[in-house]
């Protein structure tokens, strides 16, 4: 039996074309395997190879989603291929909702048996997990060993027409379809050892997640914004030159409060940005880009707003576990409520 | 307390013109042993047949599943309360005949009992298409007597002639012995066992009246409040079913007396954990009843000082709320809590798969889910009968094919997805 | 982070640019922006054409504070 022809999407930093100041190019197909695809190839073995690899920058791809994935499904289409598989995207936030769009796509208008791949609190993850086979990985390169074994297993599974088992024993992020398998151990063991790592801190996996209630009701609408204290929040890692506070690119473990008394512009020579998920260039040229710090000057003095609170945060929001960016959230309102804030602008990169 | 379990292997069951257990082979004599059944003028007729592992045997409506133990040294007799008259068990010597059951089949209720398929698909997913069964085989009178009255009539049919089954081993030499002893508060700060951390199991029991009972030591558990006992009672059927209710998750009598987290609580205690005690908790039918069981649940657990505990439920949709309730007021007061579930999330999976939820509720380990649509091939021998598949609960009309094979969900057969943690199936 | 700040008590505007990470993640009052590295800007403008762009922008998010929400509401 000849081979399956395997299409493997990857983003211009697993192209090896660069990083964030690359993130802006636009679809091109290479031949045969680039980067992550020699790991499928022989993840693959025998049974399929890649026969091309389509390369795009994760800025361009969001940007411009719609031209993205026709552009892509009809480089797609040309190669006629039996399997699709993208990324895995790792915790790329902009990396993964790309890879899970494409997906979808190949798989709803393509019909071609489709996986991505990614960490479990990458944005992609939660946005489609419900629509394709999203293989779990941890949250850096380091695990792509691990992950083109997995992906290539499910693909084959996919490709040949067998049945797809639980998440739990094909390694997929769980999607919703709640399905039935046999443990090794029966379910009063399971329930023991679960009981021992949660008397120990240790890490458990609960077998059935409670529904997500987690919505919070909206606050009540401001009704006059010339009384009112705003204040400026944002996790694109805006922050005073030099970076005094040390906040880290990614996976930030901290945020920074930054006095903004007296400021009536962000300018480059007093602030940049410590984000490391988007191209710099355009936040270290002028930070009102991302913290409107101009504008909201501009309506103080009009009495739009009552007033622009003197101290903005700051974290970035990239690769940072929701359990950090929760603990940062909350110390920050504490603050803001101290401080007598009436409202908050929030912007993310 | 501190109970000796002797175990008596039993390889395979014959008839014959006497009783004795030969060799591991339980022989009886089926005529001498339903004449007492047929007694009781509820019960027009009645009799024994023997289901093998591997044989193809479908064996419904099953009632209950019960193992056959005696007591041979310390107080009362099994099934105290209910066969036996009251006494405090759980201590001294019990003989079990293990590998085996007593099997209750036969129209009750009729859309409440259960499958046990003896091989194929089925058999996968019952624990007791491993067991040699003898099944009692029953047809009631029709009387007028109500289901209720049925229903009593082969509970204590069945608990009878697995008692009575069960006196074959009393002098029998066990192939293995095992030990349980569950420590008084005072024995609990022991030096061995002051340093783990402090463990009880809450067992929820199906108490939802319309024949969906359980009865401890003899009293209907609806008409109870939160209670405890030591673990060791539950091995000599302190506990027993008299439930009529989805077959899948109903807890047996063979459950209660081989309860898994009892056993399983058992082989930590001392090494990882300190098992402190088993509080029996209901599920009735009334809020008011859930607030307060749930309340004292969480009372008896303070009273024990717990650290952690581990909640199993019966049954599903409304007890799905006593669970949640359970669960939430004991970790409110801190105490790091599992919970054993299982599924009903619809024949596509994609449902919600219970009733009531709370964050709190974040160690859950399921049984699988009910509704999950399964074929069952048809099979050379019927015993009891197949007028009822097509209205068993997750039957449905047109669950009988003509060719015999029966196409239902899950939760027809007997222990499929047992809230005990009874089986290794799961889901995800 | 959005979710927490109003659940801590505060309106919250969620400015930007992948609207549907915004849905997700929980936000309850969200206005679209530009572009992820400038969500609020583009360099292509002039500095007077990309002020007025960012003005417009940040009053969007003003009168969205100032409108009554049941549910998440993406403000176009």
């Amino acid at each position: 039996m000849s081979k399956f022809r395997v299409v493997h999407y990857i983003n211009q930093f697993f192209a090896q074309i660069g990083g964030e100041e690359k993130a802006d190019i636009p679809p091109e197909k290479r031949e045969g395997a680039v980067g992550p695809g020699l790991a499928f190839n022989k993840a693959f073995g025998d049974e399929a190879e890649v026969v091309s690899t389509i390369v795009c920058g994760d800025s361009w791809f969001n940007e411009n989603l719609e031209e993205a994935k026709n552009t892509i499904l009809d480089m797609i289409r040309e190669e006629k291929p039996d399997i699709f598989i993208a990324g895995p995207a790792f915790n790329a936030g902009r990396y993964g909702v790309a890879c899970g769009s494409i997906t979808e796509a190949v798989k709803t208008e393509l019909g071609i048996p489709a996986v991505t791949g990614m960490y479990i609190e990458n944005p992609g993850a939660d946005m489609f997990r419900e629509k394709v086979y999203i293989i779990e990985t941890k949250n850096s390169a380091a695990d792509m060993r691990k992950a083109a074994p997995k992906m290539a297993k499910l693909a084959l599974k996919l490709a040949k027409g067998e049945e797809v088992g639980a998440s739990a024993e094909d390694d997929y992020i769980p999607n919703g379809i709640r399905k039935n398998f046999f443990e090794k151990k029966r379910g009063s063991q399971r329930a023991v050892d679960m009981l021992l790592a949660k008397i120990n801190g240790k890490p458990y996996t609960t077998e059935y997640p409670m529904p997500d209630f987690d919505r919070v009701d909206p606050q009540p609408a401001i009704k006059d914004l010339s009384k009112v204290t705003i204040a400026l929040v944002t996790s694109g890692g805006i922050v005073p030159k030099g970076n005094p506070d040390h906040i880290e690119s990614s996976s930030a473990t901290k945020f920074g409060e930054y006095d903004i008394t007296g400021v009536d512009d962000l300018t480059a020579d007093g602030y940049e940005t410590a984000h490391g998920g988007y191209d710099p260039v355009y936040a270290n040229e002028d930070a009102d880009r991302v913290v409107p710090v101009d504008v909201m000057r501009e309506f103080e003095r009009e009495g739009v707003i009552g007033k622009l609170h003197n101290k903005f945060y700051s974290t970035t929001g990239n690769g940072t576990a929701v359990a950090s960016s929760k603990k940062f959230a909350e110390e920050i309102a504490k603050r803001l409520i101290a401080d007598e804030v009436d409202a908050v602008l929030l912007t993310s990169t | 307390m501190k109970l000796e379990l002797g175990y008596i292997d039993i390889k395979g069951i014959r008839f014959d013109d006497y009783n004795a257990i030969e060799d591991g082979v339980l022989v009886v004599d089926p005529d001498e042993l339903v004449k007492p059944v047929l007694e009781d003028e509820l019960i027009k007729s009645a009799h024994f047949e023997i289901a093998t592992p591997g044989e193809s045997i479908r064996i419904t409506p099953v009632k209950d599943v019960i193992e056959p133990r005696v007591k041979v040294e310390g107080p009362g007799e099994i099934f105290p309360g209910m066969i036996a008259k009251v006494d405090t068990v759980g201590s001294g010597r019990t003989h079990v005949m293990r590998g085996m059951a007593v099997v209750t089949a036969g129209p009750i209720v009729g859309f409440q009992e259960g499958i046990i398929d003896m091989t194929g698909p089925g058999a996968d997913y019952t624990p007791f298409s491993q067991l040699h069964n003898l099944v009692l085989v029953m047809e009631m009178e029709d009387s007028g007597a109500s289901a209720h009255e049925y229903e009593k009539a082969a509970r204590m049919a069945g608990l009878a002639t697995a008692v009575r089954v069960g006196e074959l081993a009393r002098e029998l030499e066990p192939d293995e012995i095992e030990v349980f002893e569950t420590p008084t508060i005072a024995q609990s700060y022991s030096d061995e066992l002051k340093d783990l951390p402090r463990v009880a199991y809450v067992m929820m029991l199906q108490s939802q009246g319309l024949l969906h009972d359980t009865y401890v030591y003899g009293v209907d558990v609806k008409r109870t409040l939160t209670t405890m006992l030591s673990a060791t009672e539950v091995m000599d059927g302190a506990i027993v079913s008299g439930n009529c209710v989805s077959a899948c998750d109903k807890n047996t009598t063979y459950h209660h007396l081989n309860n898994p987290v009892i056993q399983d609580l058992f082989k930590q205690h001392g090494k990882t954990l300190n098992f402190v005690g088993t509080i029996i908790t209901n599920e009735n039918v009334y809020l008011a009843d859930k607030l307060r069981s749930s309340d004292w649940t969480a009372k008896l657990a303070g009273f024990l000082s717990l650290d952690a505990a581990i909640v199993s439920q019966e049954g599903f949709g409304n007890p799905d709320t006593d669970l949640i309730l359970n669960c939430k007021k004991l970790e409110a007061q801190g105490i790091k809590t599992v919970i054993i579930t299982d599924e009903y999330a619809g024949q596509d999976g994609k449902s919600q798969s219970l009733a009531d939820a709370d964050p709190a509720a974040d160690a859950v380990v399921t049984g699988g889910n009910a509704n999950q649509p399964i074929v069952l091939p048809p099979m050379d021998c019927v015993i009891g009968t197949l007028d009822y598949v097509d209205k068993i609960a997750g039957g449905h009309d047109g669950s009988l094919r003509p060719d015999g094979s029966i196409e239902a969900e899950l939760q027809v057969i007997t222990g499929a997805t047992n809230e005990m943690g009874f089986n290794r199936l799961s889901a995800r | 982070m959005v979710k927490e700040i109003e659940r801590a008590g505060l309106p919250v505007v969620h400015l930007c640019t992948v609207t549907p990470i915004s849905l997700t993640v929980g936000a309850n009052r969200i206005v679209p922006t530009i572009a992820i590295p400038y969500p609020l800007g583009n360099p292509e403008l002039s500095p007077e054409d990309e002020y007025k762009l960012r003005k417009g922008i940040v009053t969007k998010a003003l009168e969205a504070l100032t409108l009554e929400v049941e549910d998440q509401t993406v403000f176009e």
